[in-house]
């Protein structure tokens, strides 16, 4: 149990590929986040501000 | 080391290498993208024909939900028929059989996105909907992919109901509720899926053998694949009418339809009296092309008539 199985070294295609991966899926939840938005301004409309404490 | 932690270290560095070589394009694909516009186009045109009115944004919201759910039964069932996609042609290069995404990854990605739509369609629109959207994958996930699709010749006609529900989904965005129109809607895809896939079918059955889906051909032969072709085409060449006949569709739709009819009706009735050879084989062909011209055609009336009065 000495030797160390070797770490996982990525390509430049993989490195390449990984990243528009987490760019896609930042733009998936900037979308998400104005959905969210935009939903919630819709459905409460001026009532957005006036709810009980 | 021992045996078992090598193989899990095997494991775990096969599946890191084949998620590293994952592109966008292959998650994108796993939603089944052609599938899934023709999900929306049916969708929103039950959300646009629905007697309601809807926030353009909450529509614009309902019918990604209904996108995305959608897409999310066909990476479902990418994760299920991995195997038996890794044998046909027409599907060997799907993410999974090819090893770009792994059979985890595809399923994890399916279940996430089937609950977050069905839960964000249930927030945005209404509970009917949100049923009917989760019913839908449930329905083309577990009872056509798992059980049907592998076992009966009829795995297209009762899994065909997965792909008709979206403008009853639509419809009950806007309405809240189930209505004739929604029904008649869903039952125009219904009809027109076998003789749609069976004309595929005629065309791959080989593929369908080598994979083991007891497809109609395969299991009942040419001959009678082509007469469940005609049976269903002479149903849903009246019913592509229905709309006009019960009023919620105008004269342009009735008149389109009847012609559109009457051609899928012709095409259907020439692949059922070629029994074989390039000339069975090119009329299947023709059937298949058409019926997806006339799916669009019927739908897209539906969708513009309403602008033009």
């Amino acid at each position: 149990m000495s030797e160390k199985p070797d770490g996982i070294i990525l390509t430049e295609e993989q490195r390449r590929r990984r990243r528009n991966r987490s760019i896609a899926l930042g733009l998936v939840l900037a979308a998400l986040a104005l959905l969210f938005y935009a939903v919630t301004i819709v459905k409460l409309g001026p009532s957005i501000m006036s709810r009980p404490l | 080391m021992s045996l078992v932690t090598d193989t899990l270290i095997d494991d775990r560095a096969a599946a890191s290498r084949a998620a590293d070589f994952a592109d966008v394009r292959d998650y994108f694909a796993l939603l089944k993208p052609r599938v899934m516009s023709l999900v929306i186009f049916t969708a929103l045109v039950g959300l646009v024909r629905a007697p309601a009115e809807l926030h353009p944004v909450l529509a614009f919201a309902a019918l990604l939900c209904i996108a995305v759910g959608a897409g999310a039964a066909g990476a479902l069932n990418m994760w299920w028929d991995a195997d038996i996609d890794a044998r046909m042609t027409r599907t060997m290069r799907r993410p999974v059989p090819a090893g770009r995404v792994t059979p985890g990854e595809a399923l994890a990605f399916g279940l996430v996105l089937s609950a977050g739509s069905v839960l964000l369609l249930g927030l945005f629109v209404g509970l009917l909907a949100a049923a009917l959207l989760a019913f839908t994958i449930f329905f083309y996930a577990v009872v056509y992919s798992m059980w049907l699709k592998r076992s009966t010749p009829q795995n297209i006609v009762i899994g065909g109901a997965a792909g008709a529900f979206p403008p009853m989904i639509g419809w009950a965005a806007v309405t809240g509720s189930i209505s004739l129109e929604g029904i008649v809607l869903f039952l125009i895809i219904f009809f027109w899926t076998p003789p749609h896939f069976w004309a595929l079918a005629l065309l791959k059955k080989e593929d369908y053998a080598r994979a083991g889906i007891p497809m109609l051909p395969n299991v009942a032969g040419d001959g009678e694949t082509r007469k469940q072709i005609l049976i269903y085409s002479f149903i849903l060449a009246p019913l592509g009418v229905a709309p006009a006949l019960l009023g919620f569709a105008g004269l342009a739709y009735g008149a389109v339809a009847t012609g559109l009819g009457v051609a899928f009706l012709a095409l259907a009735f020439d692949i059922y009296r070629r029994e074989s050879g390039a000339a069975a084989d090119a009329a299947a062909r023709r059937l298949f092309a058409f019926s997806i011209l006339y799916l669009f055609l019927l739908f897209a009336i539906l969708l513009v008539e309403p602008m033009f009065g």
